[in-house]
């Protein structure tokens, strides 16, 4: 092993990790907001693969140009999803039952996108997705360069959205105490369908870098979100800040342990971590115990 | 040929306990004695993984087995038997694989069984018709793991996936040392189908060649960045990949032309045999001089395989070489147990158990069947097969008629 090596695998683990942080931000949010543990997160993000794809290919839309349409249309599609199954979730089984449903729209989606493409793995392609650059002796993409940026974008206006707007106020509100905020004329409903929105349309840009550096069918999706999942229970659920840490975290670490030590032990190396983090911190690393807050 | 182990099912305690009732139902069902009324169909019970990691396995399995049976029935069924098949999908999960078998034979009352897609689920899968009598003949469970079980009833009609590279390591032994790579990586997925296949290979490659790298990845690894990153990083001449699906083999690729390396022989264990799929996931330049091991491509000369495969592609389009080995593998399963059936008269599976294991040359697409006590196929070549422009050719064994020269070293990414 040597030093070159070693860096490549942190700055490839923080450039990758950024893009799973920002997938498991929507999901995240939509924890703490709503109280739904979404596990059609993934199915969502090859949504936005596919999306992505399908611009590319049918219309020549270049990917990233694409998401101006991709993440609007993924923002509506959350819209009409938490309208029509999740927001008439009710009660105190309301979270175990978020589970069911989410599943089922994920087969739905699953059988559905596997109609329209087909289970033939595809990738999307353009001219800087193989391109690369020279640093410390090593080659990177400038896809992954490109896809930290998006993602370090899309978190900084996530966060702004969050801190310095009115409706970032009463999300937060609803973050931390959902009858609290109702009692102070906060609409809790229209904070939840919109927080779901935004939860699935991140999911389009996070889609469509992952479908740029991996093949992928939407069986891919079950891969993804036993991911974001960890992601989210490492960084505490409801956690943006900690989905974020989260993220880069778990495919730095493994990334290095895959390099320094071998592979096959770079994902139990991450779970180790992980017992370690809940047995000290069972809420997670920025997770509350008694509210999910920022 | 891809046996791979990923999997996440949230409904894994649904199916453990579905798979007990349906334990408890075996009592009033299943039936292997082989009996069937006049005019009555013969039911094959078949999981395939339609759904989940192994679903573009699963659905080419199921075109093969499909397709089988049009012919099959096309010329008036299984000893005049209407031939019905019972398909059930496992979402690729060994844990679904098992409740199904479980209800095709004691629910469905299926006459024969079929088996499902890999090694990890056709274990399982064998294990569990095994309880109930019946012969499991399948065609993508090569891993030794499922020789090693001790069943009496699988027969896997392809070439066990431990041969697969024998051909690859003799022709890379048996080059000239002025030409011969110095050089090679191993690097393989711990999955049941891939290590036995690239350990077999690095024993028959042995010292011949300098081994650089040698790792094993997590089949459940999403992100291969790293992993192939430090591949490139050895600069071997020789890459031997211990892959199971297009992701994996793509991903390699994808990290290998980012770092501007390009090895001079770059074998996977399964991807490259996916046809259109894969030139469709790489692009048909980056397909140029991919290598894997396999038992048939879609331009065998084989007149049965000939037939399958413009059948297969009048059905659904295409060319030759685009028609997935999982086709031909599912479609020789089919013709296997036909032969059987019709030796033994009639569909008792203690009867075709016996009747496989004494030693019967039987045909398919992909050549001779001839099963040995613990059910591998004697009888099969293993071939090596590369991607030569928009074409699928064989190039080894060496000196076999089918093969052509092969293309060393292999040209550069997109080139």
């Amino acid at each position: 092993m040597n030093s070159s090596a070693l860096i490549h695998a942190v700055i490839d683990g923080v450039l990758t990790g950024s893009v799973y942080a920002l997938m498991a931000t929507g999901l995240t949010l939509i924890f703490g907001v709503m109280d739904i543990i979404n596990v059609a997160q993934g199915i969502f993000v090859i949504l936005g693969a596919y999306l992505s794809y399908a611009l590319s290919v049918h219309w020549g839309i270049d990917s990233f140009v694409g998401l101006v349409i991709t993440i609007p249309t993924l923002f509506l599609v959350g819209i009409v999803v938490e309208r029509a199954f999740i927001g008439r979730l009710k009660g105190p089984e309301k979270t175990a039952m978020s589970i069911l449903v989410t599943y089922a729209i994920s087969l739905v989606i699953e059988g559905s996108l596997n109609m329209i493409f087909s289970v033939n793995y595809v990738q999307i392609s353009a001219s800087y997705v193989n391109k690369t650059f020279r640093i410390f002796g090593v080659y990177f993409a400038y896809i992954y360069v490109y896809g930290f940026i998006m993602a370090a974008i899309l978190l900084v206006a996530l966060y702004v959205m969050l801190y310095r707007t009115r409706f970032g106020a009463s999300i937060r509100a609803s973050l931390a105490d959902q009858t609290a905020a109702a009692l102070v004329g906060i609409d809790v409903k229209r904070v939840s369908t919109i927080c779901f929105g935004i939860g699935i349309a991140v999911t389009a840009a996070g889609g469509m870098v992952f479908g740029a550096t991996n093949a992928f069918n939407a069986s891919t999706s079950y891969d993804l979100i036993s991911r974001l999942l960890v992601i989210i229970v490492l960084g505490g659920m409801g956690s943006l800040g900690g989905a974020l840490l989260a993220g880069i975290l778990m495919v730095t670490l493994e990334d290095i342990v895959g390099v320094v030590w071998s592979p096959v032990w770079s994902i139990i190396a991450f779970y180790i971590v992980l017992v370690i983090v809940l047995s000290i911190r069972p809420q997670g690393l920025f997770g509350k115990q008694s509210a999910r807050v920022a | 040929m891809k046996r791979k182990g990923k999997l996440f099912r949230a409904c894994g305690v649904t199916s453990v306990a579905a798979a007990t009732v349906m334990m408890m139902a075996t009592a009033s069902g299943a039936s292997s004695s082989g009996s069937i009324a006049k005019g009555a169909p013969v039911k094959i019970g078949i999981s395939l993984s339609l759904s989940g990691d192994f679903s573009a396995d699963g659905l080419a399995y199921q075109q093969g087995y499909k397709l089988w049976a049009a012919d099959v029935n096309a010329s008036g069924g299984l000893l005049g038997h209407k031939v019905v098949l019972d398909i059930t999908s496992d979402a690729s999960s060994p844990t679904q694989v098992v409740t199904n078998y479980q209800k095709l034979i004691s629910v469905d009352h299926v006459n024969l069984t079929f088996g499902p897609f890999s090694t990890l689920l056709t274990l399982p899968a064998a294990q569990t018709v095994n309880r109930y009598g019946y012969a499991m003949i399948e065609g993508a469970g090569g891993g030794p793991s499922v020789f090693q079980a001790g069943l009496k009833n699988v027969f896997d009609v392809t070439l066990p996936v431990a041969y697969d590279l024998k051909p690859f390591a003799t022709w890379l032994t048996s080059l000239p040392a002025s030409t011969r790579p110095k050089t090679i990586s191993y690097v393989t997925s711990n999955d049941p189908f891939t290590q036995p296949v690239v350990q077999e290979a690095q024993k028959l490659i042995g010292k011949s060649v300098k081994t650089v790298y040698n790792k094993v990845f997590p089949a459940e690894a999403t992100d291969y960045t790293s992993i192939a990153d430090a591949v490139a990083a050895a600069k071997a001449q020789v890459v031997v990949l211990g892959s199971v699906d297009v992701p994996t083999v793509s991903a390699f690729m994808q990290a290998f032309e980012q770092a501007h390396y390009t090895p001079e022989a770059f074998i996977a264990t399964a991807g490259p045999d996916q046809g259109a799929a894969f030139i469709k996931a790489v692009g048909a330049g980056n397909a140029d001089g991919m290598m894997v091991p396999n038992s048939w491509y879609g331009g065998s000369k084989n007149p049965a395989s000939r037939k399958m495969v413009a059948e297969y592609v009048k059905k659904y389009g295409g060319t030759a070489a685009g028609v997935n080995a999982d086709i031909a593998e599912a479609y020789s399963v089919g013709q296997a147990m036909a032969q059987a059936v019709t030796a033994t008269k009639g569909f008792n599976n203690a009867a075709i158990i016996k009747y496989l294991h004494s030693g019967p040359t039987l045909s398919s697409v992909q050549g001779s069947v001839k099963f040995d006590a613990l059910g591998e196929n004697t009888a099969q070549t293993a071939y090596t097969f590369q991607w030569q422009g928009a074409k699928f050719v064989e190039v080894n064994p060496v000196g076999d008629p089918g093969a052509v020269k092969v293309l060393f070293p292999k040209p550069a990414w997109g080139k």
